[in-house]
């Protein structure tokens, strides 16, 4: 990776303003290397000559490149969501989120492949091929925002934006070595983001250092009058500067100690709890007594309300149509049947299930209220420590095809960031180490999770901040470290 | 856990067609989950209130004021299927 | 068998007259173009939010005090999840088991509830296609797709289908004097369908009811469920047993279809809307909403009926509240005669005399102003003029406005009456109708008519009908 390609926003920013370097000069660069993308990361890119989506290049993001998650509407610009269904939609106006970036000066790079409609936790589920993983093609950079990560990662973009519903940004970033923040459930606006969970889908930065997450995070939060949902962060987001974790105190939850999580991720994480004393953080044990049945909780609740929110892919207005020759119902089922992949077939069947007659309160209803203990006991934790911590995800990055005939398996892999979804918490997921997967291979990073009270994100980035430094992460794909 | 009716059932509901192959795919896949999701069944949550909004907001609304600027037709036609005379067109339901 | 009464219940959708749709800023219009009034919100792209029209909720406020409704605290918004090309996110937003209006009362029938919701676009069929497998085509138009509506659900208190259509016709009288809805039936701005079942008289169970949909005309409404009555009547007394069912009324024949019975009923998967927060009513929003209504039909008439005026002309003025108004400066500067006859004169001899006169917009429109018109029935009821003679003043007050007193001097039309130069009158028409006179002493009383006649054509109508039988009476 060149120096160019390897600045971090913050970093690139820093050199504009002084003159030394050009918006210009750097979305050129990125452009450029995003057209050698061998990782299948990217959907749709910027080309030299075609303006993309807007991005006049005046303001704090002057002008620099930013790949932006195939889910986000870009108006004019092809949006699929990784779905057949939407193959060759080009939405008539342009997300929030992406709005508020280019509104700042960035430049929209390029649309990352990711899981079909956000389901999946590996990026296999994407119609458009899967996204490799930079660190070891073999392998999978995690899901849905594969491709969003796999671009930082890999050097295809300084940052991006992806969405996270039961841990889609955390666990790639985990995977790829980079910073993945999910801010609480409200702190973003949703208004263009096509949905997956509505109560759960929550857009945020994948970058590669937290200032660079505390700095984008800080101009996508805040109310959107088009999402009644959204709220912002009181006060905003500065660019945090702690020097050390003391007066800090680290929960680590009893409950969510696993058998099932590699042993290179175990000692990771111990050494990073090490790490966080040197730093002059307490850590203490908590107890969150109905986190182990997240899993359960969440794949009612997300699949159920999906089931709601796909249902107008239809062949009606927009997207794929097949089978118009017969009736209606024939229209829907083969336009449906053939549009959708597996996976979202399944979830779509698995919600459609929960919520029909009969069902609704042993599941739907059941459901939320573990959802509503698992708050409570998020709640009840936070009174005794700043922060909850785990590991981000169960292990390193898998390879390709490992989980994708155990649908239960691959759900598995949001063991840990489940949670703090169901609860509408904050959490980021920065890198820790290097570890190898059970069984051999080479190292791959390992993320380290970390989750705060509601609307405590710059409290958190703060933690984040120091801690990263503390760690001095400097591994990168390809590199001396593999 | 779920048999080859309601997947079919369901399936039905969703507007969705699904091979025999998928199926009986489906009927093991759903009950496998289904397995696992049931151990909430088992919790006793008496008294909890089911989450139903994650934000504590209420009365969020929108001024009636002066109408926005709708789409152009040609835009909102832009993408359908099938345009028609300046509509969506679609098969009829089944004869009624 | 023992005697069936019917039972029947309404629901009613009321479009609600806002600048914008419910949940976003799209204009409101009617018969324009197709699809002109649409954006990425009410066409369902990916990605979209509803945002709820602040009006639509105030608007469902007034309604809900309007029918005494109890207001919800806290009540939440649902997705109604179904497939149908007029419904573009295959779920209407609506509201299911915590609505923002409760229990009430119009009339004499109970409310069971009303609730906000959206309303569904438009679809016309267009017939064979001319594709291979053709079974026709339909195209969609969704500039009406988000119209805000509140629906609202009656008790099944109504037991006739002319009672059912003149509750309607109190319904929407009172949701159009709201000023929320336009409640054209012709235009779709108010819909009525009925929910009609029949069970043994004294009963307390429930029959099995249908559900007709589609009468768009209190008229229709009536006759539809006279048809359904007389249908469900006939298969019971048959000993059969009514199916549940929804049945399309066409006007055409004044018949009904069943609907296509579905495989399956709608299961609608009904789950709390994700992507709104709840409504919470504030007591200033209350405050407002009951600001807003201006006295509504039913208190009117109740009121009115106190006053002493017949129950027609309580709900003559009650449905007009312009005339109303003239009705109750008239009575105040008429103060001392009683409001019936006020009342009688407005609904009565000043309609008619307009109607005559071809002037439109009713009295209030008219050149007859409260004050003169009071002055006028003062004039009748003191006896001043008869009130043949008022009639006459009335239309010339009509033709060029005045003032009655001037037009009675100037016209000569001072009653005549008492002893005196009435009595003179009176006893030459007696002389002159001797044979009318002997019939009447015989018993035949309708004969007086001849004589009051004569007596009337003599003084030009200027004489008091009861006085001249008086004085014919006295000299019998």
């Amino acid at each position: 990776m060149s120096e160019l390609l390897s600045l971090s926003g913050v970093e690139a920013l820093r050199q504009i303003d002084a003159g030394e370097l050009s918006g210009d000069e750097l979305f050129s660069a990125y452009v450029e290397a995003a057209a050698g993308d061998e990782l299948g990361a990217y959907l749709w890119r910027a080309e030299p000559g075609r303006p993309g989506c807007a991005g006049h290049g005046d303001g704090p993001l002057a002008g620099i490149p930013v790949a932006v998650k195939d889910i986000f509407c870009t108006e004019g610009v092809p949006t699929t969501a990784g779905s057949r269904i939407l193959e060759g939609y080009r939405p008539p106006y342009t997300a929030t989120a992406v709005q508020r970036l280019t509104d700042a000066g960035a430049r929209v790079l390029g649309k990352t492949n990711m899981d079909e409609f956000a389901m999946g936790s590996s990026n296999e589920n994407s119609a458009y091929g899967p996204v490799l993983n930079p660190w070891d093609r073999e392998r999978v950079p995690g899901g849905s925002s594969g491709g969003s990560a796999a671009v930082v990662a890999g050097g295809l973009a300084p940052w991006s934006i992806g969405t996270d519903t039961g841990g889609s940004i955390r666990q790639p970033a985990a995977f790829c070595g980079i910073v993945g923040l999910k801010p609480t459930y409200g702190a973003v606006s949703r208004y263009g983001m096509i949905a997956f969970a509505s109560s759960l889908d929550q857009c945020g930065p994948l970058t590669r250092t937290v200032s660079d997450a505390a700095l984008l995070l800080g101009i996508l939060q805040g109310r959107d009058p088009l999402d009644s949902t959204s709220v912002g962060i009181d006060g905003g987001i500065s660019l945090p500067d702690r020097e050390d974790l003391s007066g800090l105190r680290f929960g680590v939850p009893a409950e969510l100690a696993r058998d099932a999580v590699d042993s290179g991720v175990r000692t990771i994480f111990e050494q990073t709890l090490q790490k966080i004393e040197e730093l002059g953080g307490e850590i203490a044990e908590v107890s969150l007594p109905s986190a182990e049945h997240g899993i359960s909780a969440y794949y009612v609740i997300a699949p159920a309300e999906a089931s709601s929110n796909l249902a107008r892919y239809d062949g009606v207005r927009y997207g794929m149509r097949a089978g118009g020759d017969g009736d209606l119902i024939e229209m829907y089922e083969t336009t449906r049947s053939q549009g959708f992949g597996a996976e979202v077939k399944r979830r779509i069947m698995l919600g459609t299930y929960a919520l029909s007659s009969g069902y609704y309160e042993a599941y739907y209803g059941q459901a939320q209220k573990v959802r509503t203990r698992i708050a409570q006991d998020f709640s009840g934790a936070f009174e005794a420590v700043d922060f909850v911590v785990t590991p981000t995800a169960p292990s390193v990055a898998f390879k390709l095809g490992e989980k994708t005939d155990d649908p239960l398996a691959m759900y598995m892999n949001d063991f840990f960031t489940v949670p703090m979804s169901l609860a509408g918490i904050p959490a980021i997921s920065i890198p820790a180490g290097l570890a190898e997967p059970d069984g051999g291979g080479p190292r791959l990073p390992v993320g380290f999770q970390i989750a705060a009270p509601a609307f405590a994100e710059q409290r958190l980035l703060d933690a984040a901040y120091a801690l990263e430094r503390g760690i001095g992460f400097d591994a990168r794909p390809g590199g001396a470290n593999g | 856990m779920i048999d080859r009716e309601q997947v079919l059932h369901v399936a039905k509901l969703a507007r969705l067609r699904l091979s025999d192959e998928e199926v009986e795919r489906m009927v093991g896949e759903l009950s496998g989950i289904l397995d696992h999701v049931d151990r909430i069944g088992n919790l006793d949550l008496e008294g909890v209130e089911p989450t139903s909004h994650v934000v504590a907001l209420e009365n969020v609304l929108r001024p009636d004021g002066a109408p926005w600027q709708s789409l152009p037709r040609d835009t909102a036609l832009a993408p359908a299927p099938e345009p028609y005379e300046g509509a969506f067109r679609v098969p009829s339901p089944q004869a009624e | 068998m023992a005697e069936l009464e019917a039972v029947i219940g309404l629901e009613i959708h009321v479009q609600l007259a806002t600048r914008t749709k419910m949940f976003c800023g799209c204009e409101l219009s009617f018969g324009d173009e197709p699809n002109v009034h649409t954006c990425p919100i009410c066409l369902a792209h990916p990605g979209v939010l509803p945002v709820p029209n602040e009006q639509a909720i105030r608007y469902a406020l007034q309604i809900g005090l309007a029918l005494e409704c109890e207001i919800a605290p806290w009540s939440i918004f649902h997705r109604k999840n179904y497939f149908y090309p007029d419904s573009p996110k295959a779920y209407q937003i609506s509201q299911y088991d915590i609505p923002i209006c409760g229990a009430g009362r119009l009339g004499d029938v109970r409310i069971h509830r009303a609730h906000l919701e959206e309303d569904a676009a438009k679809m016309v069929h267009v017939g064979t296609s001319g594709r291979i497998h053709g079974s026709g085509a339909s195209l969609v138009d969704f500039n009406r797709g988000g119209t805000p509506l509140v629906e609202i659900v009656t008790e099944p208190d109504l037991r006739g289908a002319a009672e059912a259509a003149e509750w309607a016709r109190l319904l929407r009288e009172t949701v159009r004097q709201l000023g929320v809805s336009d409640v054209n039936m012709e235009e779709g701005s108010l819909r009525v369908d009925a929910n009609v079942s029949v069970r043994p008289a004294g009963s307390e169970e429930l029959g099995t009811k249908t559900e007709l949909k589609n009468m768009n005309s209190f008229r229709f409404l009536q006759r539809g469920i006279e048809a359904e009555l007389t249908r469900q009547r006939e298969i019971v007394e048959s000993g059969g047993t009514v199916t549940q069912e929804t049945l399309h009324f066409d006007p055409a024949g004044g018949t009904l279809t069943p609907l296509r019975s579905k495989e399956e009923a709608h299961d609608y998967r009904y789950f709390p809307e994700p992507d709104l927060v709840p409504l919470a009513p504030t007591e200033e929003m209350l405050r407002e909403a009951r600001e807003a209504l201006p006295e509504l039909p039913a208190a009117r008439i109740a009121r009115y009926e106190g006053l002493g005026l017949a129950p027609e002309v309580a709900l003559t003025l009650a449905t007009d509240p312009e005339t109303a108004g003239y009705f109750e400066q008239t009575a105040e500067a008429a103060d001392g005669i009683e409001p019936r006859v006020v009342a009688n004169w407005v609904t009565g001899e000043l309609a008619a005399a307009l109607r005559q006169a071809g002037v439109e917009g009713g009295a209030t429109a008219s050149k007859v102003s409260p004050q003169f018109l009071a002055e006028l029935v003062r004039l009748v009821q003191e006896k001043k003029i008869s009130h043949g003679s008022g009639k006459t003043v009335l239309a010339k007050l009509v033709e060029e406005g005045g003032d009655p007193a001037a037009i009675v001097e100037r016209e000569g039309l001072a009653q005549i009456s008492g002893d005196g130069e009435l009595a003179a009158i009176v006893e030459k028409a007696m002389a002159d109708n001797a044979d009318a006179v002997e019939k009447v002493r015989e018993g035949n009383g309708k004969a007086i008519g001849a004589i009051v006649g004569a007596v009337m054509r003599e003084t030009k109508g200027r004489a008091d009908g009861g006085e001249v039988n008086r004085l014919i009476r006295e000299r019998l």
